[in-house]
C-alpha cells in the first residue's frame, strides 16, 4: 500500500452477501479510519467472519463494494491485497510443517526479501511478540496455544501490513492467556498504530480492545459506538448485550476505552 | 524346498524375470503417478469431478485383470507388444488409489492451514506446492504403495499374454504340475512386494508431517 489516500481506510459500500438460499450480510456499510481498532461485536452466526473475509477478498459481495485505501476491492491485485493485511485467525492456521522462524518468515520469503533481512526481522517479531528466541527452531505442535497464536500474530506483522484482520484471535485461550494477550495487544497497538478489524463475540474483550465497537446481529450491523456510549447505549441490541454480560463490568477491565 | 534349488539352477532367468516384473511395474506406477496424482489434486480442488473420476477408476478396478488383457488386445499399437499392453493395463489399475489417496490428503488438511495461507496472499499454485502437497505427500505415498503392491501381483498375470515377467514362471509351472516352479516365481514376487511396502513405508513415515 502506498501513499495515504485521504478518507477512510476501509469501506463497506452497501454490502450484500449471499450463499445459495442465505442472505449473510444485508446492506452493509462501514467505514474504519485509518489507526483504529475497530471491534465487529456479535453473536456467532451473525455475519463477523463474513465481514472479515470481504476484506481481504477471500470473499466477494454479491451486491456493493469494499474499498480498500482508496481502491475498490474488485480492481485490486488479489495477491498484492492480501499481502498488504495480516490475518489472524483463532485456530491460528500455522503450517505444520514449517518451524516457527518459517511459519513467521512466510509473506518476507513470499515478497522476495533476502535471506538475513528475513532472519532479522523473525528475531525482531518473536521479541515483539514475547516469545524466547530459542522458540524459533520448534515445530507448532510443539507450542502451547498461547504461543502459537503469539507465532499468528507474528506471522500476521511479518512484512509490516498496514491492516490487521483478527477473527477472535483469543477466543480459544484460558482467561489468563487471553488476558497476557489482549494487554500485549493493546500496548503493540499503541507502538505501531495498526488500522484493525477485531471480531469477538466478547463484550469484555470488545470494550477493553476498542476503539469503536460494531454491533452486528443477523447480517446487519445494528449501531456503532465508542466503548462507553455502549455501555451507556439505550440501542435495544446494545442494551440486550450489556445485560446478557450480566455482572456491572469491571471498570478496569475496560482500560483500553479513552 | 525344491523352489530354492530350482531358483539357484536357473537363476539367470529368475533374475531376468523379476527384472522384467519390476520394469513392468516400476513403468506402469510411474504412469499412474504421473496421471493420478494430477486428478487427484484437480478433484480436490473440483470437487463437482470427484465422484465421476473416482467412479470411472473404481470401475475399471472391477474389471477382471484376464478380461482387461484381452480387451486391450486388438487395440492398434498396443496389441503389437504384449509389455506395452500389459504396462497400460497395470497403470489403470495402480490409478484408484493414487487417485484416491491424493484427493482425500489434499481434503484433510486442516482448512484453517490452506486459508490462512490464501489469506496472507499465497497464490494457488504457491498453496498448493508448499502446503497441500507436502502436507498431502504420505497419504499420496501410501497410495503409491498399495498401487504397487496391488501391480507386483497382477504383473504376473501379464505373463498370460507374453508380456513376461514372475508370472512366466507360474504358468510354466502350472502347465508343467511342478510346485517347485511355481514357487519360483511367487515367492519372488511375494517378497518383491513385501519389499516394496517396507520401503515405501518407511519413506511415508519420514514425510510424515507432525
Ligand atoms: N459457505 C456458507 N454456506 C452457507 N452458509 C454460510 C456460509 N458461510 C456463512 N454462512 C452462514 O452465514 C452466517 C454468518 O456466518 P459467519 O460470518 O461465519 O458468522 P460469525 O463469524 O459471526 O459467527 C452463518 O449463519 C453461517 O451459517
Ligand atoms: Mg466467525
Amino acid at each position: 500500500m502506498q501513499e495515504p489516500i485521504p478518507g477512510p481506510f476501509i469501506e463497506f459500500r452497501n454490502v450484500s452477501y449471499r450463499v445459495a438460499e442465505t442472505q449473510v450480510l444485508s446492506n452493509f456499510t462501514l467505514q474504519v479510519e485509518r489507526g483504529e481498532v475497530l471491534v465487529l461485536l456479535g453473536r456467532s452466526g451473525s455475519g463477523k467472519t463474513t465481514t472479515l473475509k470481504l476484506i481481504n477478498r477471500l470473499l466477494s459481495p454479491s451486491s456493493g463494494e469494499v474499498w480498500v485505501n482508496g481502491v475498490r476491492n474488485f480492481d485490486a491485485d488479489i495477491i498484492r491485497l492480501r499481502r498488504g493485511i495480516g490475518y489472524v485467525i483463532q485456530e491460528v492456521g500455522l503450517f505444520p510443517h514449517f518451524n516457527v522462524a518459517r511459519n513467521i518468515g512466510l509473506v518476507p520469503k513470499l515478497e522476495g526479501w533476502p535471506e538475513p533481512k528475513i532472519r532479522r526481522r523473525i528475531d525482531e517479531l518473536l521479541q515483539l511478540t514475547g516469545l524466547a528466541p530459542e522458540i524459533a527452531s520448534r515445530f507448532p505442535h510443539q507450542l502451547s496455544g498461547g504461543q502459537r497464536q503469539r507465532v499468528g500474530v507474528a506471522r500476521a506483522l511479518a512484512a509490516n501490513p498496514e491492516i490487521l484482520l483478527m477473527d477472535e484471535p483469543f477466543g480459544a485461550l484460558d482467561p489468563l492467556t487471553r488476558d497476557d494477550l489482549q494487554r500485549e495487544f493493546l500496548a503493540l497497538q499503541k507502538s505501531l498504530g495498526k488500522t484493525v478489524v477485531f471480531v469477538t463475540h466478547d463484550l469484555r474483550e470488545a470494550l477493553r480492545l476498542g476503539s469503536r465497537i460494531g454491533l452486528m446481529e443477523a447480517g446487519r450491523l445494528v449501531t456503532i459506538l465508542g466503548p462507553a456510549e455502549f455501555l451507556r447505549s439505550s440501542d435495544p441490541w446494545a442494551a440486550a448485550y450489556v445485560k446478557a454480560f450480566g455482572d456491572p463490568l469491571d471498570p478496569d477491565r475496560t482500560e483500553g476505552v479513552s | 524346498m525344491s523352489f530354492l534349488q530350482f531358483i539357484l539352477q536357473n537363476r539367470g532367468q529368475v533374475f531376468e524375470l523379476t527384472a522384467e516384473h519390476l520394469w513392468l511395474v516400476g513403468l506402469s506406477t510411474f504412469f499412474a503417478a504421473l496421471i493420478g496424482i494430477p486428478l487427484g489434486i484437480l478433484i480436490a480442488h473440483w470437487p463437482r469431478l470427484d465422484k465421476s473420476v473416482l467412479g470411472t477408476a473404481n470401475v475399471i478396478q472391477t474389471v477382471p485383470s484376464l478380461a482387461l488383457f484381452g480387451f486391450l488386445l486388438p487395440v492398434p499399437w498396443l496389441g503389437d507388444r504384449a509389455d506395452r499392453l500389459a504396462i497400460l493395463a497395470l497403470t489403470l489399475y495402480a490409478l484408484l488409489p493414487i487417485i484416491r489417496n491424493t484427493y482425500t490428503g489434499i481434503r484433510g488438511i486442516d482448512a484453517a492451514v490452506v486459508e490462512s495461507g490464501r489469506g496472507m496472499g499465497m497464490t494457488e499454485s504457491q498453496l498448493l506446492l508448499q502446503v497441500e502437497l507436502p502436507l498431502a505427500m504420505s497419504v499420496i505415498l501410501s497410495g503409491v504403495r498399495t498401487a504397487v503392491v496391488i501391480s507386483v501381483g497382477l504383473a504376473t498375470i501379464a505373463a498370460a499374454i507374453g508380456a513376461g515377467g514372475l508370472g512366466e514362471l507360474i504358468f510354466r509351472g502350472l502347465a508343467m504340475v511342478d510346485n517347485s516352479v511355481i514357487l519360483a516365481g511367487a515367492v519372488p514376487a511375494a517378497v518383491l512386494a513385501l519389499l516394496a511396502d517396507f520401503g515405501i513405508g518407511l519413506l511415508e513415515q519420514r514425510l510424515q508431517p507432525r
